[in-house]
């Protein structure tokens, strides 16, 4: 056998191997990279209104201070966060937070809940109060909040939260 | 000896040399008397400041928030008329800055109300609009307190440490190393009024007057070691913020008893008061009582029993700091 033919074998197994690893790598980029935050009118009422704010587990502190502690010692990975706005009055922000496990969703979910918070049917678990609705989806932890508490706030957030539930 | 009475008009008097003396200049006033020298601090309230008694509606009343800050101003200095009080507090030919916190966003920020209020008496006393300057961390903090960017020296001053920037030379006090200061507070402001929002801290265990102390710094994730003990004490130490910061008017309009520094809305509640007083550690003292109060009605257990009392108010006062008393024995609590 000539040097030729085996280098071009060579070289053949190599562009195949090359191009099927850069498949598989833009496969699980695309994957593992989900956008939870509804676009604008997705979620009747609700508008986007700000860019999407991406946060690393070591850079948490600039978004809510001392508050990263819990999420940090709960294995928080990722901490996206977007500003929303229902029927152009009420604001709420969205923050979902991406947990290293499952478990470490649950350990935030039920951490500081009072007597008047109230179970939802919401992805793996949910609870909501007046103003805030928590949930977990497998390693997703997705907390929103909206800053008035009006009679129609509670509907509302349980509307968007499961515009953000059926993108995870 | 004298009484309460003159006692009271001669602490008050001591104010005046807020603007020139500072704290050295109130204690060595009051260490002219033969009654023992006690840190003030006034709480000031209305009921009806997010609407009637019992009912709360997310922002306060402007018109009661300023009547309750000139209350409050006139307890503390004892002058009834708030144009003299406000004179007598501060040096109306300098820069004042107005350290606001708005780390927890739109829902527990220091109120715009009590900046603007604060603002107004402050230009009416002889400041000049471009010579106050209110500050925080970042835009978006700022805007979290329904403020709005201005950096024309023409009016009112509203920007952030992301504007200015950061000492390049880093100071230390103890463990609070390679601190690097803002440009604000260190060449901007010749006089600081700290503007707290009253909150639990879920690593501190309290969060008023010393601890906004944090949003002066460029790195302030580096001091939260040990419930951020000594950590608070020691920022508080260093001299650009032991000496500029002069005086906190403590927003305690609305709180968060347990999940701060965050908002967490199922822990709101409505203080409808304000904490203010030279005396840092007897204004985070009281404030850290209101805390453990609503969490006591609430059914939390106490900052102690949750394994995050606020230690850093008691280091604090002792004697490596020095920088207020923790004890109430040597405070005088006036509630309005």
């Amino acid at each position: 056998m000539s040097l030729c033919p085996r280098n071009c074998r060579n070289n053949w197994i190599f562009a195949v191997v090359a191009v099927a690893m850069l498949c598989a790598a833009a496969t699980g980029c695309r994957k593992a990279k989900v956008d939870p935050f509804p676009a604008s009118d997705t979620v009747s009422g609700w508008q986007k209104t700000s860019d999407t704010r991406v946060y690393a587990a070591k850079d948490l502190w600039q978004y809510i201070d001392g508050g990263a502690e819990q999420y940090i010692s709960a294995g928080v990975v990722t901490t996206s966060t977007s500003d929303y706005k229902f029927q152009g009055q009420l604001e709420a922000v969205v923050d979902v937070n991406t947990m290293g496990d499952a478990a470490g969703a649950g350990k935030i979910l039920t951490a500081g809940q009072t007597t008047d918070a109230k179970a939802i049917q919401l992805g793996d678990a949910g609870i909501q109060y007046a103003q805030s609705i928590v949930f977990r989806k497998g390693p997703y932890l997705v907390r929103i909040v909206a800053y008035e508490s009006t009679p129609t706030t509670p509907q509302a957030l349980l509307a968007l939260a499961h515009g953000v539930e059926a993108k995870l | 000896m004298k009484n309460r009475r003159d006692f009271l008009k001669t602490a008050a008097a001591g104010a005046v040399l807020l603007g020139s003396e500072g704290k050295l200049g109130l204690a060595e006033m009051l260490d002219n008397h033969a009654e023992s020298p006690r840190s003030r601090v006034v709480v000031a309230k209305d009921p009806a400041l997010h609407g009637p008694a019992g009912t709360s509606t997310g922002q306060p009343d402007e018109k009661r928030v300023l009547d309750l800050l000139d209350r409050a101003i006139a307890a503390y200095t004892g002058r009834e008329h708030p144009i003299e009080a406000w004179k007598r507090m501060v040096p109306v030919d300098k820069v004042i800055g107005l350290k606001v916190n708005g780390l927890g966003g739109k829902g527990i920020s220091t109120h715009q109300a009590l900046v603007l209020a604060i603002c107004e008496r402050l230009q009416q006393a002889g400041v000049k609009p471009g010579n106050i300057i209110v500050w925080d961390r970042n835009a978006r903090d700022i805007q979290a307190c329904g403020l709005t960017i201005n950096t024309d020296p023409s009016r009112v001053r509203v920007y952030g440490s992301d504007i200015s920037g950061f000492e390049d030379e880093p100071v230390a006090f103890g463990s609070a190393v390679n601190v690097k200061l803002s440009k604000i507070l260190t060449r901007q402001c010749d006089m600081v009024i700290g503007l707290p929002i009253l909150k639990d801290h879920e690593g501190a265990g309290v969060t008023f007057a010393m601890k906004n102390m944090y949003g002066v710094v460029e790195r302030p994730n580096e001091l939260h070691a040990n419930h951020c003990n000594p950590a608070v004490a020691d920022l508080n130490r260093i001299p650009a913020v032991r000496d500029k910061v002069r005086f906190t008017i403590g927003d305690a309009m609305s709180s968060v008893c347990e999940g701060g520094p965050g908002f967490h809305p199922e822990h709101l509640w409505y203080p409808n008061a304000l904490i203010v007083g030279e005396d840092r550690v007897a204004v985070d003292h009281t404030a850290w009582q209101m805390i453990e109060a609503r969490r006591a009605q609430t059914g939390l257990p106490t900052l102690e029993a949750a394994k995050r009392p606020p230690r850093y108010i008691a280091t604090a006062a002792d004697a490596d700091h020095m920088l207020g008393v923790n004890d109430p024995q040597r405070m005088r609590l006036i509630e309005i």
